[in-house]
């Protein structure tokens, strides 16, 4: 289990996390959502260790990481797919996916480059490009693909469908909900587009103005017409 | 013909120098988008470094050795002491530490050892070499060169290529954050860089020195040249770099064979302003898109 207890942070005197409570189960995805500005991605970075928590505590497995290194994250099992891709745009395909493979979580197994490609078939076909050469749902599946061959319990997205076609979108949604199965993900899904992100997810939180303003199982919140008008715009 | 050969055989020897002094230039600039000002001082100082070992009846090989390994540490040092601090700042803020360190180096170096030109030896003759009766334009300390440059640069590309160690560097180079998120530690893959860099230019630096005389201006010219040198191959690319330094090489070597000596500055720097008119990002550098 993922746990983050009143976390907060701030960028000088502006607070964008202020004391922001949620916990992810295993074989979930957790969709926070929220409009610009709500701490989405402040959320994720603070947990990461980008952003330095000025209160609170972040726990997996009841093991407090609130302070790691960064750079060590991954070895506990916690992997980070930055906003706007995150792919290395000078590395091949297959050399994004082996840097990924290089500080994996402690005692798993290694993943094969090769069940990469079986998930993502589109990365296999593209394997020697150069990842600059990619479109914008490939570099979505890399990143992603990437994260895995960490072999990580907790995977955090940082708005996966940003600039995506629709179509797109759910098709690397449908692949996020199937890979929660089989590969027995904690997926903490930040996410502006609220009405994707609740049809895969089974929780969700909502944020504004860096604090948790409902959390709720999804469907639950996706049926709340108030709250959806008021922080969802749908 | 005999002219042609000889000037070509110089020209390949003066540009293996350059490449391998652009190639330390391009490691850090690959690393940490600095253009490092102060490499030619650093390997004027594990050049020094190496003399007083042979000076003391250290054997040649083992001073190499021992330059190579003061380049690594003193490229170590100056980025965790010098460079770090200013990490992150306008990158304007490295370039002129590295210049005021260009200076340091240079002062600290005739204090400790004198201005006075000094013979540095060199492992092979450096006599013309002779086919039957016509001597041709290369020595023996010359084809070393070239081959000691050839070495170094196939290890540089089996380590970016084939290696793990390579791959962390080049991420780190590229994308310090994301490769923090997969668990690199970047700053030690930056550190690493300059420590790489600075070894091979106390290689360049052995090279040049090599059966020539020393003082601590020796390699002020090489600030210029392989500056030149890495920007026409296109800063990003060590290969480009080799080429860079080769073009560069000949060229001059041509200037001085046929023309005169006097001109292979000026021709240095038209080759230098022809490039970034035509190509302002070098020869070979890789047209990646970096914001994406």
């Amino acid at each position: 289990m993922f746990a983050v207890e009143d976390l907060s942070a701030a960028y000088g005197p502006v607070k964008a996390l202020n004391g922001v409570s949620f916990t992810a189960e295993r074989g979930q995805v957790t969709a926070v959502l929220g409009a610009n500005g709500a701490g989405k991605t402040t959320l994720l970075r603070t947990v990461s260790g980008l952003v330095r928590s000025t209160k609170g505590s972040v726990k997996l497995d009841g093991k407090d990481i609130t302070r790691t290194a960064t750079e060590k994250l991954t070895s506990y099992g916690l992997s980070h797919v930055p906003e706007g891709r995150g792919v290395i745009a000078e590395l091949t395909v297959v050399e994004n996916l082996r840097l990924g493979g290089l500080h994996r979580a402690t005692g798993s197994e290694p993943m094969s480059i090769e069940r990469v490609f079986e998930l993502f078939p589109r990365l296999g076909e593209r394997r020697e490009a150069t990842a600059h050469m990619l479109s914008g749902g490939e570099r979505q599946m890399l990143v992603i693909g990437r994260a895995l061959m960490a072999r990580p319990t907790v995977l955090l997205l940082d708005e996966p469908s940003l600039g995506l076609a629709p179509r797109v979108v759910a098709q690397i949604f449908d692949l996020l909900r199937g890979l929660v199965q089989t590969e027995e993900l904690t997926v903490v899904l930040v996410e502006q587009n609220a009405r994707s992100a609740l049809s895969i997810a089974d929780h969700g939180v909502v944020l504004n103005l860096g604090k948790v303003v409902a959390s709720a199982p999804a469907a639950e919140l996706a049926a709340d017409e108030q709250l959806r008008h008021a922080y969802l715009g749908f | 013909m005999q002219q042609f050969l000889d000037t070509t055989l110089g020209g390949l020897v003066l540009g293996a120098v350059y490449a391998a002094f652009a190639l330390a230039l391009c490691l850090i600039w690959r690393s940490t988008r600095i253009v490092n000002f102060a490499q030619a001082a650093m390997a004027m100082v594990t050049t020094y470094i190496a003399l007083s070992l042979i000076n003391v009846d250290v054997p040649y090989w083992v001073a190499f050795l021992a330059a190579i390994a003061a380049g690594f540490v003193l490229g170590a040092v100056i980025e965790r002491v010098i460079i770090r601090p200013v990490e992150g700042k306008a990158e304007l803020n490295a370039v002129i530490l590295t210049l005021g360190l260009f200076m340091v180096l240079h002062g600290l170096t005739a204090l400790v050892f004198g201005v006075q030109h000094r013979g540095f030896p060199a492992p092979v003759s450096t006599n013309a070499m002779t086919v039957g009766d016509t001597s041709i334009g290369i020595t023996p300390f010359g084809i070393l060169t070239i081959v000691v440059v050839a070495v170094v640069m196939a290890g540089l590309v089996v380590l970016f290529r084939f290696t793990d160690l390579g791959l962390r560097m080049r991420a780190s180079a590229f994308n310090g954050e994301v490769s923090r998120l997969l668990g690199v530690r970047v700053g030690r893959m930056l550190t690493l860089g300059w420590a790489l860099a600075a070894a091979v230019g106390a290689v360049a630096g052995m090279l040049i020195a090599g059966g020539d005389l020393v003082n601590p201006a020796f390699m002020d010219p090489f600030v210029i040249y392989g500056f030149i040198a890495a920007v026409l191959g296109g800063l990003d690319s060590p290969i480009g770099s080799v080429i860079g330094g080769l073009i560069l090489g000949l060229s001059l070597s041509y200037v001085t064979g046929y023309v005169g000596e006097h001109l292979a500055p000026l021709v240095a720097l038209g080759i230098l302003m022809l490039v970034l008119l035509v190509r302002p990002s070098g020869l070979f550098a890789a047209a990646a898109a970096r914001r994406v």
